[in-house]
């Protein structure tokens, strides 16, 4: 059990980017993404100034980029496609270190790359400067779907009990000598994640039980 | 006699795979009893306290709270009088703070404004959880979430307060805690237990199901010392705990 704060991206501070309202981070980090996004893929100097932008952000938030960037980890699966695209795309070619690529495929690559990271900086950043319940709030300033708001508000929530969960799963597999880090364990990993899948279901059978128990009518009040 | 706020009369439920959990169960409770339902793994337990909100709903048999027969169009009054607190805490508190999880409840009653920020203090203070009343519940202890859940479902002032499980993963100087409260609580229990001390300790009266129907119901003490019926419905206590050895025993 923590103490004190919420979840593991939020990075505890009281800078101007922390104190700003919730729901103008989220629109904020929407309207530069939308420009990210458009920005033409050879614009390397416009894309160099939207880069700079969000790092001026994140050192005015005083989040250390030490803590952020080892957790853009997540981008990795595109990472991969961006240095496999100049690989196996079509169209003229070009030899970059004596090996010859796809021209379209590395602009496109190395532009996926960059938009990528600019995104899954800002939403790094978004998330370590904003509680996740002030996240919630917002949206619902933001006249989200009120079940969408509730959904994510659960899954929030329930992160932590599941997480839990399966961390007691896989020592208990460990304890009888399976190493779930070895592909020959797979089988096993991908039959234990079916049971966390079953027991999370059963857990939102009960949570909704216990809901209608106290009068839950399909709103939260 | 005055009417009981529980009364269950000739309840039997089969579950919709053809499992029957109950068969013709009677029982009832009045205001201001603590009473023990005890009963083996499979007993009928569960099925029948979900019935007492109307969760499920009867096959045969009815089920009235002080009156009100449990039907679909008094569903929102009767769980407004039935408070059932399950066993998993995690189950219970779904929010993001102890505030808001304590406030569900009565807010789904209708109340807003100071009225339920009374509610919610008052509960709180009454499982004596006030000081934690904008902490996440997922970093509360065990034993606090537990009282946490109790608070929830205090709030909602319910006539008779359903625990299934009270004690159940809880170290015993939380578990004595939790009976210290229960104790002191003004209000009528209804306990879904494995745990035969703790009965004892809180509840002077105890219903035994066993294979869906009342095996026993007399008071918790001859329950315990009654060797034969204890064997016969797979209930045991806990190695050298005599009930005859207890000198001050709840009435």
């Amino acid at each position: 059990m923590g103490a004190g704060h919420g979840h593991r991206l939020h990075f505890h501070g009281h800078s101007p980017v922390h104190r700003a309202p919730a729901h103008v981070k989220v629109l904020t980090l929407l309207g530069f993404m939308l420009v990210v996004v458009a920005t033409p893929r050879e614009a390397y100097a416009v894309l160099a100034a939207e880069a700079a932008v969000l790092l001026g952000v994140v050192l005015l938030s005083r989040v250390p980029l030490t803590y952020l960037l080892p957790r853009m980890v997540v981008e990795l699966p595109f990472v991969v496609f961006a240095v496999l695209m100049p690989f196996i795309s079509h169209g003229p070619r070009t030899e970059v270190l004596g090996i010859t690529v796809s021209e379209p495929g590395l602009v496109a690559g190395v532009a996926l790359l960059i938009k990528g990271s600019i995104g899954v900086l800002g939403a790094l950043t978004l998330a370590a400067t904003t509680e996740p319940q002030d996240l919630l709030r917002g949206l619902q300033r933001l006249r989200m779907p009120e079940l969408l708001v509730q959904i994510m508000g659960f899954m929030i929530r329930y992160l932590d009990v599941v997480t839990a969960e399966l961390g007691r799963m896989m020592t208990a597999l460990r304890s009888r000598g399976c190493d779930p880090r070895s592909p020959r364990h797979w089988p096993v990993l991908a039959r234990s994640l079916g049971a966390l899948f079953i027991r999370s279901y059963e857990r939102g059978e009960r949570v909704h039980l216990a809901m209608l128990s106290r009068g839950y009518d399909g709103k939260l009040p | 006699m005055s009417t009981p706020v529980l009364d269950v009369r000739g309840l039997a439920f089969a579950y919709p795979d053809g499992h029957q959990a109950l068969f013709g169960v009677d029982l009832h409770v009045h205001a201001g009893e603590r009473v023990a339902l005890l009963g083996p793994n499979g007993a009928g337990k569960t099925t029948l306290v979900m019935h007492l909100n109307g969760i499920l709903t009867a096959g045969r048999g009815e089920v009235a709270v002080s009156g009100l027969p449990v039907t679909k169009e008094h569903l929102k009054e009767i769980r407004g009088r039935v408070g059932i607190v399950f066993q998993d805490p995690d189950d219970q508190l779904f929010l993001g703070t102890v505030r808001q999880d304590v406030a569900f409840g009565p807010a789904n009653l209708g109340l807003r404004g100071a009225e339920l920020d009374r509610r919610v203090m008052d509960a709180l203070d009454r499982v004596g959880m006030a000081d934690f009343v904008d902490r996440p519940p997922h970093h509360l202890s065990y034993g606090q979430r537990r009282r946490v859940a109790i608070a929830t479902v205090l709030a909602m002032e319910p006539e008779v307060l359903v625990l299934d499980e009270p004690s159940s993963n809880l170290d015993p100087a939380s578990r004595r805690e939790l009976a210290d409260i229960l104790l002191g609580l003004d209000v009528t229990v209804l306990m879904v237990t494995h745990d035969l001390p703790y009965a004892l300790q809180l509840c002077p009266r105890s219903i035994v199901l066993s294979e869906g129907v009342v095996v026993a119901d007399r008071s918790t003490f001859d329950v315990l010392t009654d060797e034969a019926l204890m064997a016969a419905h797979r209930l045991e206590l806990p190695w050298g705990f005599d009930p005859r050895r207890i000198d001050s025993l709840p009435r």
